[in-house]
């Protein structure tokens, strides 16, 4: 055994650098993929949703804040820009069935994209809900960085609205493979689409699991809505959230 | 494998200073992989189906996307920042987000597959237009 102000001097260096963090995110990705494996790949068993909260149970039980973690988690975190341009690939090879479904793409994104704005807020707002949440939560099924900049935009919490974007691509992730079986859905075009509109780039990584095609479709989903709901928030949200102007923060 | 991962990065790089001179209303990555797809269509052109996309960038890219779940998790994480403000409106903000959610797929692959059998149909019964507008395509 090492003497204690030892390794207190060894966790002092360990948690404020960025090898400790960075190693735990990895480590818990392969541990997450291990038991998603063993579950056969199970919708509930999400690998962002079993990495995130051991990692999440360890920086409290350490007292450890997100800012240091974040210091090491980043290096993972800024392969999101490279993989985003990277979902060129899948759709150039799928070219031909992108071209011919064309028409139901841009139907399915013009209804789909306003579904997903308008009724979060809509909801969250009836059940009295502060319109600064509201502006956070409206962007959720964007991708990231639209989603963060849109809230900044409409008086919303970026750092808040990074939050419920996990969480509606957990989601999404999580129920889209026993909806479309229960809705008796095969056309994988379709599937991906649906997940990458409503569950962005986690819905993405699902339907990469699923299926390559519908990898594709989801990927092309995820740029269009992003796109989509850039355009349109800001016609739609001020009026929108105006109605529930009254709805006071407490914390 | 540089070279593949040179070129994403270009991509996202020249995504992002266009983005920000234009002032457009995306991110710079999604500007990048419009560029990369460009890039792809003109590298393409007249080559077999296997050789389009250069070896080094598939590679690269699908080892990306197959760990895609892993670049998710440190922003997952920042869900420990908020759990003061998650109990006060848990419940009303799980509620919002799971039906919300749920609808926007719904309606989006419903609406997805009602329109590629309207346009089946269509083309079966316009073969000339459907031939005109494959020929634009």
């Amino acid at each position: 055994m090492m003497p204690p102000h030892r390794a207190a001097d060894l966790w002092v260096y360990l948690s404020t650098n960025p090898l400790l963090w960075l190693t735990s995110v990895l480590v818990a990705y392969l541990l997450a993929e291990w038991v998603a494996d063993k579950a056969h790949r199970h919708p509930l068993a999400n690998t962002v949703a079993l990495a995130a909260i051991p990692l999440s149970l360890l920086l409290m039980l350490t007292g450890t804040s997100y800012q240091t973690f974040f210091d090491g988690a980043q290096f993972v975190h800024f392969l999101l820009g490279p993989a985003t341009v990277a979902l060129a690939i899948p759709l150039y090879r799928n070219i031909g069935r992108v071209r011919a479904m064309l028409l139901p793409m841009t139907c399915a994104l013009l209804v789909g994209s306003l579904t997903a704005m308008v009724s979060v807020v809509l909801i969250a707002g009836l059940m009295g809900v502060p319109v600064a949440i509201l502006a956070s939560l409206a962007p959720k099924s964007a991708t990231t960085p639209i989603a963060m900049s849109l809230a900044a935009a409409n008086g919303g919490l970026p750092a808040l609205t990074a939050v419920f974007v996990m969480l509606t691509g957990i989601f999404g992730a999580v129920v889209v493979t026993p909806m479309m079986n229960a809705l008796g859905i095969r056309d994988f075009a379709a599937r991906g689409f649906a997940a990458g509109l409503a569950a962005h780039g986690i819905g993405t990584a699902r339907a990469f699991q699923v299926d390559p095609t519908a990898g594709a479709f989801a990927g092309i989903a995820l740029g269009l809505n992003g796109a989509m709901t850039a355009i349109v928030a800001p016609v739609i949200l001020p009026p929108l959230l105006h109605l529930f102007a009254g709805n006071a923060l407490t914390l | 494998m540089i070279i593949a991962i040179t070129a994403l990065l270009c991509c996202q790089l020249i995504g992002e200073v266009v983005v920000r001179a234009l002032g457009l209303p995306l991110p710079g990555p999604v500007a990048g992989m419009g560029l990369m797809f460009a890039y792809l269509v003109i590298h393409g052109r007249g080559l077999p189906e296997e050789e389009r996309v250069p070896k080094k960038i598939g590679l690269v890219a699908d080892a990306l996307l197959r760990n895609l779940s892993l670049l998710f998790i440190p922003a997952a994480v920042g869900i420990v920042q908020y759990f003061g403000l998650l109990a006060r409106y848990g419940w009303t903000i799980a509620i919002s987000i799971v039906v919300s959610t749920t609808a926007a797929m719904l309606v989006t692959v419903l609406i997805f597959r009602v329109g590629a059998r309207w346009q089946t149909h269509y083309r079966r019964h316009h073969p000339a237009h459907a031939a005109a507008d494959e020929a634009q395509s």
